[in-house]
């Protein structure tokens, strides 16, 4: 088998909502020694079924392999490589940081180029979140290093294909 | 009407036509066990491992197209199946696996006898139930039988706590005939009609086409739509080691085997052929070799019904994913008869220069002439059964295999020990056809415990034990891959197995020289019930032709018999 393009792949499947799904998808990417860089799972528009997107990475033809023998399993009702398809992500990320009245003001600038909600503030802590793509998050992280990151929690990237034009 | 879990396993069991059941019991399934006296129709035979509850299922399964169903308890009960379902994984063999847990309230308290069946079965099952009330149990028996034997079959594992044995839950008989539909699960009957299209087209313009035919082509019983495709258009059928018995081995058309210890001719041809159809086969590594060196000069078409293997092995040029024996019934009434004159001479003119079954003559007892000793004398008519070694691949080669279905092997997983429980699951499934098992003494001993289920139940299987008293293939790839330095594989203490047999009540004969050899295995034919020969052949012989593994046909060892 010819290997190529090792990068990171986009895979959405739906899924039956039941117990073990997730063990039985994760085994196949395990088999193959992929890691799963991200994961997000939720129910989808149809009645006892979820959808999973996730990020692996590893070489093309052996995403699509590991697709293929998704689709095998019972439980999984469809899935799809969709990194070569039109498609938009998001990720979701709350960040806790040092902010005493001082420096409140200037992370709230901050926070408005990049679209940042405050959702929680105490005396000298506050936690913000945002949505975007990975690189938004990355740039955001980074801006706010100075101040003090206590935590970071991401969720892992939900996506979908573009609509026809 | 109020039934309790117990029951309703054993009335959809019977629904099922799962009636024959190998197993054995223990604490978390003896409930189940407490009610199988309630219905006569189940027959229960009690093993002496699980493990050979679990390869006698898939004997079973394999000889007669039906599910076959084991029992186990919880814990070691349970994990002595893994090795038996894996085995039927491989070779998409159909088994429904039923397993006793530990009552509910002890799940995840390390209780006695404990394990996460569903959780270490999932690599090797192709679904697996964990059933926490019993009114699941009817549609999870329905939807167990339907996956394992529909699409590529497999086996199926179905776990149940002790309190769900005994839970009483009230239940209509009529739900055992309703329709069953699975979300998501729609195994491919037809393939694509433009592939179809495709793939005439290729075999028109073909001038040197080969069929591989594999195990697909039994499972969906397409012997006839195959001699129908090969006779019509000429095309050679290789067969894969689990495609043995898809197509008469005395045909014309037939080439018998590649691969590694394949027959020279059909490796050579499948190399040379401009046009290879596949048929219900996965292109296994022990077939293929060097992947980027296999029928390099062909076009490839590739018949499957699993989807997840069009190109996994090898690229293929046209895919017709769907059930082989409609996707041959699609294309067959669109091909126009054909001859490949020149094609076929060249493949007789292989055959003659390459005389890979030939068999030498000597004075030494050798595996090959008891193999071919018991082709003759069955007619190439009886079901054989092997372990994995040389004495598989003497048998793969050196039987004529005419009768469909009559070759029972593990091939993709190799599972040694294969060759005592599914040769006793096999007759059970065909009490009227003659089995024999063709055993090495090294897998012999790893299952020979059910010779006691096999004489308690006089199953009457035939025991021909080619014995060497070596592992006879970790022999000769120490001799060939590692410079003749030896380990670990003799067995300096092998018991005598004439006695051994005896001492569990069943006939036995020894033989040491080729003179012998033909009455011992009609002195077993005519013998009413089980019988073993140990065939004390000689230790220095090795398996040919051969590709040693990763290479090509370019590095076929072939034997040089003519100055013997």
């Amino acid at each position: 088998m010819v290997t190529s393009n090792t990068g990171s792949r986009t895979v959405i499947a739906l899924v039956q909502n039941r117990a073990g799904v997730l063990a039985r998808i994760c085994g196949l990417f395990r088999r193959q020694g992929f890691n799963i860089a991200s994961l997000a799972v939720g129910r989808s528009e149809q009645k006892g079924l979820s959808r999973m997107t996730f990020v692996v990475e590893g070489p093309e033809e052996v995403v699509r392999l590991v697709a293929a023998k998704l689709d095998r399993l019972i439980e999984v009702v469809k899935v799809e490589d969709i990194s070569d398809k039109e498609h938009v992500y998001r990720e979701m990320v709350l960040i806790k940081l040092n902010a005493d009245n001082e420096k409140r003001g200037e992370i709230l600038q901050l926070a408005n180029i990049f679209n940042v909600k405050t959702v929680d503030v105490g005396v000298d802590q506050m936690t913000i979140e945002t949505t975007g793509d990975s690189k938004d998050i990355e740039s955001l992280l980074e801006l706010l290093e100075p101040y003090g990151v206590i935590e970071v929690m991401r969720t892992g990237r939900v996506a979908v294909l573009k609509s026809l034009e | 009407m109020k039934k309790t879990g117990a029951q309703l396993l054993c009335e959809g069991l019977i629904h099922h036509g799962g009636t024959k059941i190998f197993g054995i019991p223990g604490g978390a399934i003896l409930p189940l066990y407490g009610t199988l006296s309630q219905y006569p129709e189940l027959e229960h035979i009690l093993v002496r491992h699980e493990q050979g509850a679990s390869h006698a299922a898939d004997g079973f399964s394999r000889a007669t197209g039906k599910p076959g169903i084991c029992f186990a308890t919880s814990g070691p009960g349970a994990t002595n199946l893994i090795t038996g379902m894996a085995t039927a994984m491989m070779d998409s063999s159909p088994m429904i696996a039923i397993t006793g847990q530990v009552s509910r309230p002890g799940i995840g308290k390390d209780s006695f006898q404990e394990i996460d069946i569903t959780g270490a079965s999932l690599p090797v099952t192709k679904h697996n139930y964990l059933v926490m009330n019993a009114s699941e149990i009817p549609q999870v028996v329905k939807e167990a039988f339907y996956i394992a034997t529909t699409g590529r079959p497999g086996p199926v594992l179905i776990d149940i706590p002790r309190d769900v044995f005994m839970e009483e839950v009230e239940f209509d008989s009529s739900y055992w005939k309703e329709e069953i539909e699975i979300l998501g699960y729609n195994p491919p009957k037809f393939a694509n009609n433009t592939q179809v299209d495709k793939a005439v087209k290729l075999i028109e313009k073909s001038n040197r086409p080969v069929i591989l035919a594999g195990h697909g082509v039994i499972i969906s019983h397409a012997y006839d739509e195959l001699l129908k495709l090969a006779e019509s258009v000429q095309i050679p059928v290789v067969t894969t080691l689990l495609g043995i018995s898809s197509f008469p081995e005395n045909h014309v058309l037939s080439l018998s085997f590649p691969g590694m210890h394949g027959v020279a001719w059909a490796s050579l041809a499948l190399d040379q052929a401009d046009l290879v159809i596949a048929i219900g086969s996965r292109f296994d590594d022990r077939i293929t070799g060097d992947t980027s060196r296999f029928a390099t000069k062909s076009k490839k078409i590739h018949i499957d019904i699993d989807p997840a293997e069009i190109n996994k092995n090898i690229e293929v040029d046209v895919p017709l994913i769907g059930n082989v024996k409609d996707v041959l019934n699609q294309l067959l009434p669109k091909l126009k008869p054909k001859t490949h004159i020149d094609w076929i001479n060249h493949i007789d003119k292989l055959k003659s220069d390459h005389p890979s079954l030939k068999i030498k003559k000597t004075d030494d007892l050798i595996g090959q002439y008891v193999v071919k000793s018991l082709s003759d004398e069955t007619k190439g008519q009886s079901v054989i059964v092997t372990g994995v070694g040389q004495h598989q691949m003497w048998a793969a080669q050196h039987y004529m295999y005419c009768s469909q279905n009559s070759w029972i092997s593990s091939g993709g997983l190799g599972t040694m020990g294969f060759e005592v429980p599914a040769a006793l699951g096999a007759k059970v499934g065909c009490p009227d056809k003659m089995v024999w098992s063709i055993a090495g003494d090294g897998g012999f001993q790893m299952t020979l415990s059910e010779l006691a289920t096999i004489v308690e139940n006089n199953i009457k299987v035939k025991f021909a034990l080619l014995n060497n008293n070596h592992l006879g293939m970790i022999t000769q790839w120490q001799e060939m891959f590692f410079d003749e330095d030896y380990y670990a594989n003799a067995y300096t203490a092998n018991p005598d197995f004439v006695k051994l047999a005896n001492a569990y009540g069943m006939k036995a004969l020894s033989v040491d020289n080729n003179e012998d050899v033909r009455p011992a295995i009609r002195e077993a034919n005519a013998h009413d019930g089980p019988f073993l020969i140990d065939f004390k052949i000689k230790k220095e012989e090795n398996v040919f032709p051969m590709i040693p593994s990763g290479q090509s046909v370019n590095e076929l060892v072939e034997e040089s018999i003519d100055g013997n």
